[in-house]
């Protein structure tokens, strides 16, 4: 019983000893959330997914929109903002790190808020898809900036010299070592960027972009079912950042040549 | 081959002299640079091949200067083989493309012949087994074999071998210096920064002592091990024998 839960210093946990750590996981947690409910006397009635099962589709599909199409356009901001931090013209470095000092310093919702009612409103920004796009890309592209330089600077010099040594030439170089290197460093962490971007995306229903968050906000207000509402919100939220995360973790373990 | 350097010397950035006004001239088969770390070897040897440029002076090989802008160092260093201490595999490549992607990108193999010579190469070393492993699950002794592999797969003109065996155990040491040896004895001509002495001395014709960025004394290697000429060799070769079995 006692090997069941508890590891010597070099053990590995067997199948049956993490199958039996995860059931008794999962068995306080319900049973904790359980008495919650019963303590504040709440059952839980999910039959608006029926209802609204339409607008939950809906809303679930801007979620997923919204997410991809960020994490593109903030692959490719992350691209030029790490190729910006490197370059040779001052005042193009200075924007480069100012972009990635400000936005990793600031938070998202005060973000949103000046790209969307200031700059948004200036420049005539108003579709607020688009509008959510741009300003999720601009907030994750700073992040994707740092994944990209760490991985370009930690690029072995030796790799580089062994490219000289073969012959390659400068193109050769960059293709068949630098990027091979720098995509087996990247993908992982990028992938992980992916999870955060869908999680992050729900901010987004600060400016009424109508993504899963907005939409299951609008169905609460009108059916007070506030607490089914938003665990099914985390439930939905879990069906897309898990898959993420396990192809994360994957991909480190296919390019574990790197670590 | 025949080496010359005419006052040859590099400075790093920060000042420090590391090769000074080396002047060398001779017909070389097979040749060990010995000397203490930081003596300016490793940075010799990159000259040599091409990828490093001295500061000053010049370096002639068979009467032709190395030459200084990066499209003809290209060409040139086509022509050289270069093995590394170590980490010199590339790491995302397994061992048959390490020696084959070079091959078809550098030297235009077709796939095939390619595949082929690198595939003849890696089980003349022993390695057939383990053609399709990455560096990381090679021990050093197979990963230098497979960086010698590599070296020699597209015929290089002359082979340079810096210090390929300092990071391996004794065990693997050896096998990495049969297969040097064998490739001298079947006419490969190499220059070999190494503080391996007994391959210096018996496998080397010729050996040259470098100390402090000059090129203190050169010769024939058994005459260099058994007669040295100045303080600082002495020196060295007595610090090298005091822990001798």
């Amino acid at each position: 019983m006692k090997k069941l839960f508890i590891l010597g210093k070099e053990d590995r946990p067997s199948l049956p000893a993490i199958v039996c750590s995860w059931l008794l996981v999962c068995i306080f947690i319900v049973v904790f959330f359980w008495i919650s409910l019963h303590a504040i006397q709440t059952t839980f009635d999910f039959s608006f997914i029926a209802d609204f099962h339409i607008r939950l589709l809906k809303g679930f599909g801007m979620t997923l929109l919204l997410s991809l199409a960020s994490f593109i356009v903030s692959l490719f901001l992350g691209v030029i903002s790490a190729a910006g931090q490197g370059s040779r013209l001052l005042p193009i470095r200075c924007l480069c790190t100012l972009y990635v000092t400000f936005i990793r310093g600031t938070p998202l919702i005060m973000q949103i808020y000046l790209f969307f009612y200031i700059i948004g409103t200036a420049w005539g920004i108003e579709n607020r898809f688009l509008a959510g796009v741009l300003i999720l890309s601009i907030f994750e592209g700073a992040y994707i900036t740092e994944i990209l330089r760490g991985s370009l600077l930690s690029i072995d010099a030796a790799q580089l010299e062994a490219a000289r040594a073969v012959g390659f030439t400068h193109a050769q170089t960059i293709r068949w070592v630098i990027l091979p290197q720098l995509i087996a460093r990247t993908l992982p962490a990028l992938t992980g960027q992916l999870a955060s971007i869908i999680k992050d995306s729900s901010l987004l229903s600060m400016i009424a972009v109508i993504e899963i968050t907005q939409t299951i906000r609008e169905i609460t207000a009108t059916n007070f079912r506030l607490f089914e509402g938003y665990f099914f919100l985390g439930i939905l939220y879990l069906c897309l950042t898990l898959p993420v995360t396990l192809a994360s973790k994957v991909l480190e373990r296919r390019f574990r040549y790197e670590n | 081959m025949k080496i010359e350097f005419q006052q040859l010397s590099r400075q790093f950035e920060d000042g420090r002299i590391v090769l000074d006004s080396i002047n060398f001239s001779d017909e070389i088969r097979t040749l060990a640079i010995i000397g203490p770390s930081g003596g300016g070897k490793s940075t010799l040897l990159r000259i040599l091949g091409g990828l490093l440029l001295p500061t000053s002076g010049e370096v002639f090989v068979n009467g032709s200067p190395i030459p200084q802008n990066e499209e003809q160092l290209q060409r040139y260093r086509k022509e050289i083989g270069f093995v590394f201490q170590q980490g010199g595999l590339f790491r995302h490549m397994t061992a048959l493309e390490n020696i084959q992607i070079p091959l078809v990108q550098v030297h235009h193999y077709s796939e095939r012949s390619a595949k082929e010579r690198a595939l003849e190469l890696l089980e003349r070393f022993g390695l057939k087994e383990d053609s399709h492993k990455r560096p990381f699950q090679l021990s050093g002794g197979q990963q230098q074999r497979v960086a010698i592999a590599r070296a020699i797969a597209a015929r290089p003109r002359f082979l340079l071998l810096d210090e390929p065996t300092s990071a391996l155990d004794p065990e693997y040491t050896t096998e990495v210096l049969d297969i040097v040896n064998e490739l001298k004895n079947e006419g490969m001509e190499l220059i070999i920064v190494t503080h391996e002495m007994g391959f210096a001395r018996h496998a080397c014709e010729k050996a040259a002592f470098l100390c402090q960025g000059r090129l203190m004394e050169y010769g024939d290697s058994h005459t260099l091990f058994t007669h040295p000429q100045t303080p600082q060799l002495e020196q060295f070769l007595g610090r090298l024998l005091e822990w001798n079995i």
